[in-house]
């Protein structure tokens, strides 16, 4: 830049700011004042953040602001009015039986967007996202039910949950036959042989499915019944059909009779609200495999 | 600034651009300012002068249908039945929707927002294109809150001189009285202003009510407020200075503009050179030239921004027309032909100096190009709307599981669809699954009609949200994956709408 020199441009009649480069110059127009006070008054805008909101940090803490607002409460203050808004649909799912609940389309698309959100908190932990199930825990989308599909049965074992130490909760256990010496290793291998006949699976070459027979007869109808179709009554699985909770592996089916099945559904009840309960009912129950 | 600069090229010196005139007047003429040069500028007050005219009554017009609709459009009643709105142009937050008149627009159809934003950049090109800054000088919000502003000015303080005067005198009780009752109109016109505005986003009668009952949502009194004081300012104390300072569109207008366009022009061919009645008569009788300007600043004092048009194109005019009217009064007085400024170009000026014949070439590359995409843009839009169905279908197939096995080894899908009605009644449909051998397929907690079909209805206007389950019977294993359509049909009506999506097997 060279010397500074503030000059009238002829061709505009303008000064320049004196500004020079490579001999071109710089028109000076003034900016208006009013801009300028706009600038002051922003920053004097800013010091009204300071004591409204939340802002100096100090040794322990920060200044808290005369609104004493704080996003933690604004968070609060956002879920107290969802729930006032939701209150009177909450109230009628509170009061309605769970049959009413079924029947009543606007009711139904309330408590299932509610068992959705309860369902994503409290369950997908173990039944998967969609109640798609993994090993060992059930998948709630299919037709097969431990404990039965009907609204009412859902309701009891989510309700008072599945050998969770609940007297009204489902009991009944698949006993250890191998680790407590019930059956022998040749005879549990030909039961499971037997049980994956049932289903119509493929079993080994030179399978004692005879052998199988009799310890499924001796052993196994007592719970699972004579055909195999299972018994809801204790949460004994049927085993001729697709399902299989656990695998239908040999090698998975021969872990179970050795070692026993015992899976926790935890009692909710106490736990969920009663309304939460109901929702979780129906929701569970419309994902595909609900029972009349 | 620069634009003004190159602009102003082509005239003499004398005609300084009215910014220029912002700086200290006295340094124009040659010498190096003493000490620093200011940096900010103090405003400079304008007042207006009344004026008459074609162009006057144009914006008088203008004025007129623009405020009118403004603040009476929310008042229009459409029918549309029980299960809408009954006002014809409202936008309905709450509810998600926009009405205007015949037309109701979701939120999902916001790009007939994004063509009409187009559609408007294209049509203010192509004014600009035709005869400049149209839109600055007649159409402008700005201009036209500040021409009522300027009317209200003159009626309560008096025209130009008698307001000029009357400021510089002592200010006596009377001075007072005129300003506050000045600002307490204005103010009444900025509350209008904002209460129309809050109109538009509620049931007007209704609002006006609840508004004047003090039974409106705090919103309404918090947006009018806000109106109010925008207005008040922009149009009462802003005035020229968002167009010199804060709008946008004379920098870009000044980058689109070319040669042909018409712009309010001092024809200087005619003008110079300039000087009075009396002298001009004595430079005449001795055979020296003489132009038709008379130097009474006529053209200045109407200006609404300030300007000086004889200084050529400029940044601060925008072309309103008011000093045509002003310099036509005057030459119509001398018996001169009017028309010393119009709408010309700087084209023609040359033209006539040249002793060519001056042309207006409307036609050109831009206005035609302008004009096409208008076109196509426009009959996008009257088509998409005019063919638009009024109902839609829309699938989340479940992500968890992807397929179900059930307990004969059938396998099952799950789908979250959602219906779209978009009539004003209820309507029942039925959805159907193409494109696998043997399904069956179930909506969660719809009972089944007579025939066994199960039938969705949808409330007018509203969309429904159904639990599907797709069950394949075939014997053989589907792919991992099969195309299906879903086909929404209205029983009543017949119309279908359609959605393609996926069935998952093992594979």
């Amino acid at each position: 830049m060279a010397e500074d020199r503030k000059e009238i441009d002829a061709l505009t009649g303008t000064a320049t700011t004196g500004h020079e480069w490579d001999g071109l110059r710089e028109l000076n127009t003034p900016l208006p004042r009013w801009w300028l006070w706009l600038f002051y008054i922003t920053i004097v805008w800013s010091v009204g953040y300071w004591i409204v909101y939340p802002a100096w940090p100090l040794l322990t803490n920060s200044t808290q602001g005369v609104f004493g607002y704080h996003t933690r409460t604004a968070l609060l203050e956002d879920l107290d009015a969802l729930k006032q808004q939701r209150g009177p649909m909450m109230d009628k799912l509170a009061g309605a039986s769970l049959a009413e609940i079924a029947s009543d389309p606007q009711l139904l698309d309330f408590a299932r967007a509610q068992g959705r959100v309860a369902f994503a908190d409290n369950c997908a932990p173990c039944h998967g996202a969609g109640g798609g199930g993994a090993k060992g825990y059930p998948n709630l989308n299919d037709d097969e039910w431990l404990w039965g599909g009907k609204l009412s049965d859902i309701e009891q074992t989510i309700r008072f949950g599945a050998r969770a130490g609940d007297s009204k909760g489902r009991a009944g256990a698949m006993p250890a036959f191998g680790r407590d010496n019930l059956l022998k290793p040749n005879e549990i291998s030909a039961v499971a042989d037997f049980v994956r006949s049932l289903s119509g699976l493929a079993t080994e070459p030179g399978a004692n499915l005879t052998l199988g027979k009799k310890v499924y007869a001796d052993n196994c109808a007592v719970c699972h019944g004579p055909d195999g179709k299972g018994n809801r009554e204790m949460g004994s699985p049927n085993l001729t059909d697709k399902i299989w909770m656990y695998g239908s592996d040999k090698l998975t089916i021969v872990q179970g009779i050795e070692n026993g099945r015992g899976a926790v559904m935890p009692n909710w009840g106490g736990r969920l609200s009663e309304p939460t309960i109901k929702a979780l009912t129906v929701y569970v129950h419309t994902l595909g495999g609900g029972e009349k | 600034m620069t634009a003004q600069a190159t602009m102003s090229l082509e005239q003499p010196a004398s005609g300084a651009p009215a910014l220029a005139q912002l700086v200290t007047e006295a340094e124009v003429g040659g010498a190096p300012p003493e000490g620093d040069i200011p940096l900010y500028a103090a405003r400079r007050n304008i007042y207006p002068q009344s004026v008459h005219g074609t162009f006057r009554n144009i914006k008088w017009a203008v004025l007129a249908v623009t405020l009118g609709i403004y603040y009476l459009l929310p008042f229009v009643r459409w029918d549309r039945g029980p299960n809408a709105p009954s006002q014809a142009v409202l936008i309905d937050f709450p509810n998600r929707r926009f009405y205007f008149f015949f037309i109701e627009i979701w939120p999902q159809e916001i790009y007939y927002l994004t063509g009409l934003l187009i559609l408007a950049a294209l049509v203010l090109f192509l004014m600009n294109a035709v005869a400049g800054r149209i839109w600055c000088g007649y159409l402008c919000p700005q201009t036209v809150w500040t021409d009522l502003f300027f009317a209200i000015e003159r009626f309560v303080e008096g025209d130009r001189r008698e307001h000029m005067q009357r400021d510089a005198r002592k200010w006596t009780a009377g001075t007072y009285a005129r300003k506050g009752l000045k600002h307490f109109l204005w103010l009444m016109v900025a509350w209008w202003t904002g209460g129309a505005w809050v109109l538009y986003f509620s049931d007007a009668p209704t609002l006006v009510k609840d508004l004047a009952t003090g039974q409106a949502p705090f919103i309404a009194y918090v947006w009018i407020g806000i109106l109010t004081v925008t207005t008040y300012s922009l149009a009462g104390h802003m005035r020229e200075q968002v167009c010199l300072y804060m709008c946008p569109w004379p920098r870009i207008q000044a980058a689109l503009t070319d040669e042909y366009a018409l712009n309010v022009t001092y024809r200087y061919d005619r003008g110079e050179p300039r000087c009075s009645v009396k002298k001009g008569e004595q430079l005449r009788a001795q055979g020296q030239p003489v132009g038709d300007c008379i130097d009474c600043l006529q053209c200045v004092h109407v200006c609404p921004t300030g300007v000086d048009i004889r200084g050529g194109a400029n940044l601060g005019c925008i072309q309103c027309g008011l000093c045509i009217d002003a310099c036509d009064a005057i030459m119509s007085k001398l018996g001169r032909p009017t028309g010393l400024i119009a709408y010309d170009t700087d084209l023609n000026i040359k033209q006539r100096i040249e002793g060519k014949t001056p042309f207006y070439k409307l036609v050109r590359m831009r206005t035609a190009l302008y004009a096409g995409i208008i076109a196509v843009v426009g009959g996008i839009m009257i088509y998409t709307l005019a063919t638009r169905d009024s109902e839609g279908i829309s699938i989340i197939h479940d992500r968890n599981p992807m397929y179900v096995r059930l307990s004969d080894g059938a396998l099952r899908n799950g789908y979250t669809i959602r219906i779209v009605n978009k009539r004003l009644k209820y309507r029942d449909f039925i959805v159907s699954v193409d494109g696998l051998p043997s399904t069956l397929i179930d909506f969660v907690g719809l009972p089944p009609r007579a025939d066994g079909r199960q039938l969705i209805t949808v409330g007018p206007d509203q969309t429904k949200e159904v639990r599907v389950v797709v069950t394949d019977y075939s014997a053989t294993p589907p792919p991992p994956s099969t195309s299906i359509l879903f086909k929404l049909i209205d029983i009543d009506s017949g119309e279908t709408a359609e959605m393609r999506d996926h069935f998952f097997g093992p594979g």
